[in-house]
């Protein structure tokens, strides 16, 4: 861990929104993302006047964030374009407080869009110009699915090492849709059981299609600023107590461990930084790209040894009722997944600690934890954002 | 859509130990990854070793990742390693069936992605011991493994 700055309490999550939440055909990314932010800009009581930072990442525009500071009329004196694949909202906050302190801006607006549903341009189509814009000469020959085969290699080698099970990893996906039955806003909410998950269609062995995330459309957008300032608005503030990044690698055949990934690290220095630790935590969202995403962040974010994963999992320990609430908005799994993901928990860990999910609503919940996943389990980005008591 | 592996088994990969030694030098004069890249159309595996602090890397890079030197240099690794991890690519039959995607770690000490060819089953043992091939094509060649025996 390098440098010992601390972000802790200064700046907190003032509104919130989410627009175009499953099929919304005929808009395009940029207007979901503009209604987005429009929203959590009124959810705050503030405008896009109000708005000089921005921080934004498209999946594959380059200079996305100019066409976003274009559309919505904005001359951020601070932006931050980092792109780490999904973990990038969360990867956002702590650089956005530092400046917030710093003084460079009053107000940061981080915003995401996507239509990876219903575009022109689907996600094969995008998959084949990704590889021409960035070749890789030493994965492309094999061709893996990218990115369900990195997935499905960190998960067999899990398998192999911890003796972990396709059943174990079917309940991540059934424990993800018992709480979507709960969220309205799920996409996906019909039955599912064990047996289904591991009927379904093959996709990259160990891993079939529902233990793959969604493809949905949907933006994300939440508004930072100082706590000082944040008191004055309209929503109980959401406090950042610990926000880190850290990087492993890119291609999965670089990732030094299959089985443990850099969330160690970006959890160990949020953690130090809120001055909590796991047991503290009152609710929990993990980007659950895929069953096996759940697994490896729960231990390497210290919900249980590694390894242990599983057996965790099985006893029905992160669905409704259990004794550590994981993704309640039903996850990327049978929630909302368009593309990127970290801005949607996000959201959904600020719904939690207002005390607005309704009938999924964790009772006491003062303490979140957000992680966020970007590439090929090669970006992670933890936080632990709390209510006003936890300051 | 996903671009279709090359046939693995329709096609007879030659003996990585008879191939190597068959070519010219590489092209010093280009980078590190075209030069790599060369080396394997003309059949011969090559791997970074750093002549400052020893140890391999891949893929090729223009510095040592392990200790910041410049210019690692090159040497023919031995071809075996063991496989770390498999996952099966799930296809339609019409579309070439199924194939498995590989981690192998070379005894060398780096990991790399690939096919294990020569496997009934379609689907190695993580542990399985293999040694690299080049499978010729008319895409080009690529380097692909085929088990030696036993597990470790």
């Amino acid at each position: 861990m390098s440098g010992k700055y601390s972000v802790r309490g200064a700046a907190a999550i003032v509104g919130v929104a989410t627009a175009g939440c499953g099929e919304a055909p005929g808009q395009t990314e940029m207007e979901l993302l503009a209604q987005a932010s429009r929203l959590a800009l009124a959810d705050a009581g503030l405008t896009l006047a109000d708005v000089d930072g921005l921080a934004t990442a498209s999946a594959s525009v380059p200079m996305w964030s100019m066409s976003v500071a274009e559309y919505l009329g904005l001359r951020p004196n601070y932006v931050d374009a980092t792109m780490v694949g999904g973990s990038s909202c969360i990867g956002n906050l702590a650089p956005a407080i530092l400046a917030l302190q710093a003084g460079v801006c009053r107000a940061v607006l981080v915003c995401y869009g996507s239509t990876q549903r219903t575009a022109v341009m689907n996600r094969a189509a995008l998959g084949r110009a990704r590889r021409q814009l960035d070749p890789n000469p030493y994965e492309h020959p094999y061709a893996p699915l990218a990115p369900a085969t990195s997935y499905a290699l960190a998960a067999a080698r899990h398998m192999h090492q911890y003796g972990t099970t396709r059943r174990q990893l079917a309940e991540v996906a059934v424990s993800a849709r018992r709480w979507a039955q709960l969220n309205p806003e799920a996409f996906m909410r019909g039955p599912l059981s064990i047996e289904d998950v591991l009927a379904a269609r093959r996709v990259s062995d160990p891993l079939g299609v529902r233990d793959c995330c969604l493809i949905t459309d949907g933006a994300a957008a939440f508004v930072l600023t100082l706590a000082e300032r944040a008191r004055d608005l309209r929503q109980p503030p959401v406090y950042v107590l610990g926000s880190a990044l850290s990087l492993s690698h890119r291609q999965i055949s670089a990732m030094p461990d299959l089985t443990v990934t850099a969330a160690r690290e970006s959890g160990a220095q949020a953690y130090a930084m809120a001055g909590v630790s796991a047991r503290d935590i009152d609710v929990v969202q993990v980007y659950d790209a895929f069953t096996i995403n759940t697994l490896l962040f729960l231990e390497d974010l210290g919900f249980c040894a590694k390894g242990e994963g599983g057996s965790f999992v099985e006893s029905g320990a992160i669905g409704p009722g259990g004794s550590l609430p994981v993704n309640t908005n039903g996850g990327g799994l049978s929630c909302v997944h368009p593309g990127m993901y970290g801005g949607f928990l996000t959201i959904e860990a600020v719904r939690q600690l207002r005390g607005e999910a309704g009938a999924r609503q964790v009772s006491r919940a003062e303490l979140a934890l957000i992680h966020g996943n970007g590439g090929s389990l090669s970006s992670q980005a933890t936080a632990i954002l709390g209510t006003a008591d936890t300051l | 859509m996903i671009r279709a592996p090359r046939a693995s088994l329709s096609l007879t990969p030659e003996p990585f130990q008879r191939m190597r030694n068959l070519n010219a030098q590489p092209d010093t004069a280009r980078g590190p990854q075209q030069h790599y890249l060369q080396a394997l159309a003309g059949g011969t595996l090559l791997l970074q070793r750093c002549t400052q602090c020893g140890l391999h890397q891949f893929p090729p890079r223009a510095l040592c990742v392990h200790c910041s030197a410049t210019e690692p240099g090159w040497v023919i690794p031995s071809g075996l390693g063991t496989v770390y991890s498999c996952s099966v690519v799930a296809r339609r039959i019409e579309d070439g069936g199924d194939y498995n995607v590989v981690l192998v770690d070379l005894d060398e000490g780096v990991r790399l992605m690939s096919h294990v060819v020569n496997w009934p089953g379609i689907s190695p043992p993580i542990g399985l011991r293999v040694c690299a091939q080049f499978e010729s094509s008319p895409d080009g060649t690529r380097l692909v493994f085929t088990p030696v025996g036993g597990l470790q």
